[in-house]
């Protein structure tokens, strides 16, 4: 009796456990895999109802069928996981083929406006010479010809006034003609506070109107005032910023040369940054391009802005923005500059 | 000034190339602009002589020329008909580059191999005044003495180069060959060989004028003014080398007396002018022209003088204006006996007045604006003596020299020791001594203490520096090391305004919008229309009409940009710019007027097309959005409100900014009664006025915690009359939610069916959140229906189902 109940039980366990396989192996969904779990090994499944039948057996078979049931119950439990796997990986394999995107489309556009090459370039000059410890300064652009020519050496018909052709709204007021004014008003303003190191952007106006002149443009002016200040300090921070502007290889030159402001008094040379030195279209063959002019602040400038000269000396400079920029990005038309036509704008 | 390089080894030793040259006066600070080459064109142009003549075998005219080029004969095929055997001609031999621009190439005519070409004076674009005497038709046929083989520049001594100096205003000294040559020898430690023209010169000898007397009226005007008196004129044409050499400096060779004084004028500076003396009444003035007074002009033009104009006259008339240009009454003519030449002082600025006004700009008054050397101009008469001797051309018989001032000489004292410190380099006694040597200057040294006497003619040294830059260009600028300055250090940083302007531009960049940078001047009436006619500032000397006025707008001239770049086809424009507008408070400006920063921006058009954005047009809403942006980037309460100026800017499409009660700009579509004016379609526009929103914006941010209890979302669409401001309805919907309400945004408008016309939908959500405890669903739709009712009631909105 016991025996055939046994050899019954047995066969019933194996019976399932064979169902139980071949129907998980034509299972594809997770959910239908989930019921059959239930169906057999839960807690109203198959498996389970055989195990509860297995109380009418001897206190020796019970171990043994109980060895079976688990050895069953692992197995199918296995089973379960394998195939559970392998249909995971199929959806992902699935999922994996309907899910290509054409990468070479493309990607949603961000607005991204400009800014003006010379608001670029003046920025990074300002940059620059903020590093070095400079001030910004800022003065007006319409001024007085006290400001503009007088404090800075010019009197009146000094021939040197012709250099620059004025753009006047009365015989006393003037749109500047260049930065330089603002060393006037910032030494007026700090005196007699020292050092004085700033630098100050600007727009500024000549009669003048070609491929290489507007009659607006931009300067930055730079004026440094301190005891014991010498052109070779003039030398020093003009060097770093030809480096840091137009590459960490570049040298510069000094050239005499004449502005009624300073004395003694430099053009500044910068060494080609097309052709590194050895001579091109762009610096003409000579290996050199000129940026900027500078000086040592002439004495009567000193005290025109309320410092002894006796006492201390100062150097100062001036570069072109459209000159620089014109250089920085190629540009060979200045009017382009304030031409504003977007496709050349937008390039920057 | 055009310096001929032949000219200038006469006056003093060199050894460079022109090109050399060049870089050297550049480098010490005389800039040399461009370097001409005389002979150019000539290079492969030698002198042959014709050795044989034959025809050509199969071209009856044409002649087959053995020519001798001394090293060699070549064989030349020409068309000629004026050739002999025997006959010196210029010949072109193969790569030669004439200056009519003919290359000339090996080339076979008709069977015959030709290697160059004969040419005739207008293929070697030769003028009549070369001074080569047969000047038939054809090959141009040379004297028999000319070396065969012979460069043929070289012979016509145009084997020269000029070089054009860029003089700064206070080298006007450098007007003059001598002391060009002086500054060569400086800066090559040369010595000079100028003319010895000053001591034991006749002109010293000369017994003084008798007949008529000098009279300055205004010495400020004339400070000295000397006279030579010629007899025994004799008029010819100048020597050839004394004409090419004024053509060198491009000046028209005239007579042997008038090339005599543009001749020493080059050489040494001081501009001279010669009078028919037979002409001259009386005694000579130097005095104003009277009101209303006329000359006859050398050029012929009958000129009415202004009253300060300077006229050298006699006793009945005027026979000049002085330093610009002479009388033609008073003109040396070929008839001319006796002359007096002047050499004399006139004030630059009244010159430089004189030649403005009256157009007129000479070698003359070039030197005299910038300024001649007072102190020589009898030594220069003396010069001129020796050429008038040398030529022939006359005898100088008296001297008549009315000095009114003398500028002083000047003494600088210069500082080895201050020189080295502000030039940064460690100087020696010795170099500063030989930088005054090289420059031919007179010194007193003590313990490197230099007094130095500064010659005439350098009127540019005033003061010590001007010595260091001496001392510095002459060592040569090379020498300064590089230092950096050696007090305190400094801290550099914008001031809070530079960094705002410097965000802001960041900020309008970012949003998509272009930065442009226009003229500050503008057309006035375009200005006016946006800006204050009234506060428009004139330019009295505009370089054009429509650049007359300083703009009160931005606006005007970012239209321009926009609607040229639309004509260009590039219809999407969203454009910014900031800079200044300048106010004058009267007119005409007493003070400097008031510049006032702005921000504007103008868009037309709409964003790109893109497989995944939709285009956003740029409309109120657009611009809208990026001021909204901007408020919120510098934490500003701008308010929007219903536009004053409804002429401009379309009047359901426009709003005034305010921040705390001060309007700061505008916002809006560009009136379309405007549109066909400026040629744009539904262009928006705004400007700003920057003082005040920087003066409000948030400087410092106060965090707040991140609330610990979750938010309950809810959304709530209602339908109201289109004429119902959405910003009217947030407000009710703030108010009535209360603290609890932490954010409302419209997510969605909506017009068209089945909303009923005339009606849109509005769709809010709303955020409730507490920051102290878990709300509730029941509390939160009790506030949402109370929300509902209160709109309800005050727009009469329906809830949209
Ligand atoms: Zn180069």
């Amino acid at each position: 009796m016991d025996l055939e109940r046994v050899i019954y039980l047995k066969s019933e366990i194996l019976r399932i456990r064979e169902e139980a396989l071949k129907e998980l192996r034509e299972l594809d969904s997770p959910e239908a895999l989930q019921e059959l779990k239930v169906r057999v090994l839960g807690k109203k499944g198959s498996l389970t109802a055989l195990l509860r039948q297995m109380g009418s057996l001897s206190a020796e078979e019970r171990p043994i069928m109980g060895q079976v049931v688990n050895e069953v119950r692992t197995r199918l439990e296995q089973a379960w996981e394998e195939r559970s796997e392998e249909l995971d990986a199929m959806a992902l394999q699935k999922r994996l083929a309907t899910e290509g995107i054409d990468i070479t489309l493309p990607g949603t556009r961000v607005a991204r406006g400009h800014y003006h090459p010379l608001t670029q370039v003046i920025e990074e000059i300002e940059d620059i010479f903020l590093g070095m410890g400079f001030q910004i300064a800022e003065g007006p652009e319409i001024e007085s010809d006290y400001y503009n020519f007088e404090a800075l050496n010019l009197p009146k018909e000094h021939p040197a006034r012709e250099m620059q052709d004025s753009f006047y709204i009365t015989d006393e007021i003037l749109l500047r003609t260049q930065t330089s004014p603002v060393q006037i008003r910032t030494m007026e303003k700090l005196h007699p506070h020292l050092p004085v190191k700033i630098v100050a952007p600007g727009k500024v106006y000549r009669n003048d109107d070609d491929a290489t002149h507007s009659p607006m443009f931009h300067q930055v002016e730079g004026l440094v005032v301190d005891r014991g200040i010498r052109m070779s300090d003039l030398k020093g921070i003009l060097l770093n910023f030809s480096r840091e502007m137009f590459g960490e290889s570049r040298e510069i030159r000094l050239r005499p040369s004449f502005f009624p402001f300073t004395e003694p008094s430099a053009e500044v040379d910068v060494s080609c940054m097309l052709c590194g030195g050895s001579g091109c279209r762009l610096c003409k063959g000579t290996g050199w391009i000129e940026i900027l002019g500078s000086g040592m602040v002439h004495p009567k400038v000193l005290e025109m802005g309320g410092y002894n000269p006796q006492e201390v000396t100062g150097f100062a400079f001036g570069m072109g923005v459209e000159r620089i920029a014109m250089l920085k990005f190629g540009i060979e038309d200045m009017r382009l500059l304030f031409d504003n036509d977007l496709r050349f704008l937008q390039q920057f | 000034m055009k310096v001929s390089l032949e000219w200038l080894r006469e006056l003093v030793d060199l050894d460079q190339s022109a090109e050399e040259l060049a870089e050297t006066l550049t480098r010490g600070g005389i800039e040399v602009e461009n370097v001409e080459n005389l002979n150019k064109g000539f290079e492969k142009v030698v002198i042959g002589e014709i050795v044989s003549l034959t025809k050509h075998p199969d071209a009856d005219r044409l002649l087959v020329c053995a020519v001798n080029v001394g090293l060699e004969e070549v064989t030349i095929v020409t068309g000629a008909q004026n050739l002999l055997t025997g006959d010196r001609i210029p010949v072109a031999l193969v790569g030669a580059n004439l200056p009519n621009d003919l290359s000339i190439r090996k080339s076979k005519l008709r069977g015959v191999v030709s290697q160059g070409m004969l040419c005739s004076r207008e293929e070697l674009l030769l003028d009549g005044t070369i001074g080569l005497d047969r000047s038939a038709e054809g090959i141009l046929i040379l004297p028999t003495t000319a070396p065969i083989g012979e460069n043929f520049g070289h012979y016509l001594g145009l084997e020269d180069s000029i070089l054009d100096l860029e003089l700064y205003p206070n080298r006007p000294d450098c007007l003059a060959m001598v002391n060009v040559a002086r500054e060569v020898a400086s800066l090559t430690r040369k010595k000079p060989h100028l003319p010895k023209w000053a001591e034991q010169n006749q002109v010293l000898s000369l017994p003084v004028v008798t007949d008529f007397r000098i009279i300055i009226e205004d010495q400020e005007l004339c400070w000295r003014y000397a006279g030579l008196v010629v007899e025994d004129v004799h008029i010819a044409s100048s020597p050839e080398w004394m004409q090419r050499r004024l053509k060198a400096a491009g000046v028209r060779p005239i007579n042997n007396i008038v090339d005599i004084t543009n001749y020493v004028m080059l050489e040494m500076g001081q501009p001279l002018h010669a009078f028919d003396r037979d002409k001259i009444e009386g005694d000579v003035h130097v005095r104003p022209a009277q009101p209303g007074e006329k000359i006859v002009t050398l050029d012929g033009v009958e000129r009415t003088l202004q009253t300060h104009t300077l006229l050298i006259a006699d006793d009945s008339q005027p026979l000049g204006v002085a330093g610009v240009m002479g009388g033609l009454y008073s003109e040396v003519t070929k008839d001319t006996k006796r002359l007096m030449i002047e050499s004399a002082h006139f004030s630059s600025v009244s010159i430089r007045r004189t030649s403005r006004r009256l157009g007129l700009r000479s070698e003359a008054s070039n030197r005299f604006e910038k300024g001649i050397d007072v102190s020589g101009i009898v030594a220069v008469l003396g010069r001129v003596c020796d050429l008038l001797t040398d030529l022939g051309a006359g005898r100088p018989v008296a001297l008549v020299d009315e000095v009114r001032h003398l500028p002083s000489r000047r003494q600088i004292t210069l500082s080895t020791e201050h020189t080295s410190t502000v030039l940064g380099i460690e100087l020696q006694i010795s170099e500063i001594r030989q930088v005054l040597e090289d420059l031919n200057f007179e010194y007193k040294e003590k313990s490197g203490l230099f007094q130095v006497e500064i010659p005439t003619y350098r009127s540019d040294l005033e003061i010590e520096e001007d010595l260091m830059e001496e001392v510095a260009r002459l060592i040569g600028y090379d020498r300064i090391p590089t230092t950096l300055p050696q007090g305190d250090q400094t801290q550099g940083r914008r001031t809070p305004e530079q960094e705002f302007r410097r965000r802001l531009r960041k900020v309008l960049a970012q949003s998509g919008m272009d930065e442009v940078l226009t003229y500050t001047f503008t057309r006035a009436e375009s200005d006016a229309q946006w800006g204050s006619a009234k506060h428009q500032i004139p330019l009295l000397n505009p370089l054009r009409e429509e650049l007359g006025v300083m703009r009160t707008s931005l606006i005007p001239g970012l239209l321009d940009v926009a609607a040229r770049n639309v004509a260009r086809r590039n219809m999407d424009v969203s454009i910014f710019e900031i800079g200044n507008t300048y106010w004058g408070e009267e007119q005409p400006l007493k003070k400097l007027p008031r510049e006032e920063l702005r921000v504007a921006a103008v868009a037309v058009g709409k964003s790109e097309r893109h497989w995944r954005n939709q285009p956003i047009s740029y409309d109120f809403y657009y611009l809208k959005g990026i001021m909204e942006g901007l408020a919120l980037e510098f934490g500003l309460k701008l308010e929007f409100r219903v536009a004053e100026n409804q002429s401009l800017l379309h009047p359901g499409r426009s709003a005034d900014l305010y921040l705390q009660n001060q309007c700061v700009g505008f916002l809006g579509e560009i009136h379309p009664s405007l549109e066909k004016e400026w040629g744009l379609e539904r262009a928006v526009i705004f400007e700003l006025e920057l003082s005040t929103l920087f003066k409000r914006i948030r400087h410092t941010v106060r965090a707040h915690s991140i609330p610990r209890f979750p938010a309950i979302l809810r959304d709530l669409a209602v339908v109201v009359t289109v004429e119902t401001s959405a910003e009217a309805v947030m407000a009710k919907i703030r108010k009535l939610g209360g603290d609890l309400l932490q954010q409302v945004e419209i997510f969605d408008v909506y017009t068209g069916k089945p909303i009923p016309e005339d009606h849109k939908s509005l769709a809010f959500s709303l955020r409730y959140q507490s920051i102290e405890r878990t709300l509730t669903d029941e509390e939160v739709n009790l506030l949402n229906s109370r929300i509902l009712e209160g709109i309800q009631q005050d727009f009469g909105a329906e809830r949209r189902k």
